[in-house]
């Protein structure tokens, strides 16, 4: 465990550096501890990691520490089965083509992968309703594109590294796009306005062409 | 609701703001919130408001107000060169406005960012437990979008004290805004700085780039150079100083993303936040290494000065 200043009314702690249900599911449990604390003002799990803001005239970065240590050596309670999600996804995103040439399977296998596993949502952030998911078959590992997109269209579903993710607005984006959902993942009228959480489950299905 | 002041001219960007929303951070939303907390907090102490009330946040350039009843209000961050009925008026000052009184701005003389606050605070879509506005979710503040002409701004509540027309914060209780040197405690990437990077980062200027809004500033200086694996995507603050690919830092702000995977080499102290929010493009800025004693110092000394407003 290792923990860091964020300048002076936050820090991160870190459980690891590996992409590993374990360690996230350790990250959720000890944001959700923290975050029932005064002195805490958010905790936010990141990956293997929780950002904690605080309030600084009521605590110190060494007294949170020191409960952050305490806290993180308790055994997590049973994390439950997060909500299953199935999401229909269109698999002609404009990127199809170029990533299936670059891993040199066809098309059809592209979709078998990626509508294999049941993914972890391990971390909602970056924009309103993004899902960083995870892990995505090893033999759709694709480093990002050389050069973001400025504009991905809402909807569209993407892969990057061992993650897969649904664009939920539109904004710049450096992943592939190899399909499309209508599934809406921010839900700005509701609260919280968001489809997924962190520790939901997702399973992709091919939707008719 | 009555409205009080109406928008002649909404000014380049003029958006409704409180303290944001931290705890819509778990869906994705950034906490947003007024940039210069401090301007924000001492305008709206000005008026006898809480510090968490509405404000208008106006960027490069204040609107054009006229009082439809009688009302209080104060300016204060930085100086768009106020003016009622076309004389001048000081800012970080209440003063009375009567039917009819017309509220101004000349040229950008100091500071990116001015506040106004109304006595009673600035009536506002509430979303997620905030009045501040979303441009990206389009929610928030006046229906998720920035002022437009024609906009009438009303009260939220009846003012919570007696009005005290002439209330003021003398300069030198005011951060120094033309003192571009951000006070900032190493981050937790910063060992992937090499030697020179991190010499550069504590030691040299770094200018900001035209690429400069709510969610972040882009610098431009000597590159700083980071080593080692790709970083899981984790938690963001604002003030976070982000090095992505190519070495040109990005100094975040209070729209910033809220997780990210780039490294962290430094982050800005609460204290230093209101000088940077008053950034321009093309200002110059240093970063100074600073112990979370001298956070806490800096931040005890504003917190002094608004506590004479109260």
């Amino acid at each position: 465990l290792r923990i860091h200043p964020l300048g002076d009314a936050a820090l991160l702690a870190e459980l690891g550096t590996r992409l590993d249900t374990a360690l996230n599911t350790r990250a959720i449990a000890l944001a959700a501890a923290l975050k029932k604390r005064r002195d805490v003002r958010q905790a936010i799990a990141g990956y293997a990691s929780v950002t904690v803001q605080f309030d600084p005239d009521q605590t110190s970065h060494q007294s949170l520490a020191a409960a952050i240590r305490r806290l993180a050596t308790k055994r997590p309670p049973m994390p439950e089965p997060g909500r299953l999600h199935r999401i229909p996804v269109r698999y002609d995103g404009p990127d199809i083509e170029e990533v299936a040439e670059r891993l040199k399977l066809p098309r059809e296998r592209i979709v078998e992968l990626h509508t294999r596993p049941i993914y972890r949502v391990f971390l909602v952030g970056f924009v309103p309703g993004w899902a960083y998911l995870g892990a995505l078959p090893e033999e759709l590992e694709l480093p990002r594109r050389q050069v973001p997109r400025t504009q991905v269209p809402a909807g569209s579903v993407a892969i990057a590294g061992r993650q897969s993710g649904i664009y939920p607005l539109p904004t710049p984006g450096g992943w592939h796009l190899i399909g499309r959902t209508s599934v809406k993942l921010f839900l700005p009228d509701s609260d919280p306005p968001c489809l997924f959480r962190a520790g939901d489950r997702v399973k992709f299905f091919a939707a008719g062409e | 609701v009555t409205a009080v002041l109406n928008v002649q001219e909404p000014g380049l960007f003029t958006t409704v703001q409180d303290l944001g929303r931290p705890n819509a951070i778990s869906a994705g939303v950034q906490s947003g919130g007024a940039m210069d907390r401090f301007a924000h907090a001492a305008a709206n102490l000005l008026v006898g408001n809480d510090v968490g009330h509405a404000t208008l946040e106006c960027t490069f350039s204040g609107p054009h107000l006229v009082a439809e009843h009688p009302c209080l209000v104060a300016v204060a961050g930085a100086d768009f060169d106020p003016h009622v009925n076309g004389t001048p008026v000081p800012g970080w000052t209440s003063m009375l406005l009567g039917a009819g009184d017309q509220l101004t701005f000349g040229p950008n003389r100091k500071g990116a960012r001015m506040y106004i606050a109304l006595a009673g605070g600035i009536e506002a879509d509430r979303w997620l437990g905030s009045l501040s506005t979303n441009v990206m979710a389009a929610r928030g503040g006046k229906q998720g979008r920035p002022l437009e002409r024609g906009d009438n701004i009303a009260a939220a509540g009846a003012p919570r004290k007696p009005s005290i027309s002439r209330l003021h914060l003398a300069e030198s209780l005011r951060p120094v805004y033309g003192d571009h040197i951000l006070h900032s405690i190493p981050g937790p990437h910063v060992k992937r700085l090499n030697p020179e990077s991190r010499s550069n980062l504590f030691g040299m200027a770094y200018r900001v780039t035209k690429d400069a809004n709510r969610m972040g500033y882009r610098l431009e200086g000597p590159r700083l150079d980071t080593s080692g694996e790709e970083l899981l995507s984790f938690g963001l603050v604002p003030g976070a100083l982000q090095v992505p690919h190519g070495g040109q830092p990005i100094l975040l702000m209070a729209d910033h993303q809220t997780a990210g995977g780039y490294p962290v080499v430094a982050t800005v102290v609460s204290a230093s936040m209101p000088v940077a929010a008053q950034l321009l493009p093309g200002d110059e800025v240093l970063f100074a290494e600073a112990t979370a004693e001298r956070a806490q110092q800096m931040r005890m000394a504003l917190g002094a000065a608004l506590e004479t407003l109260r």
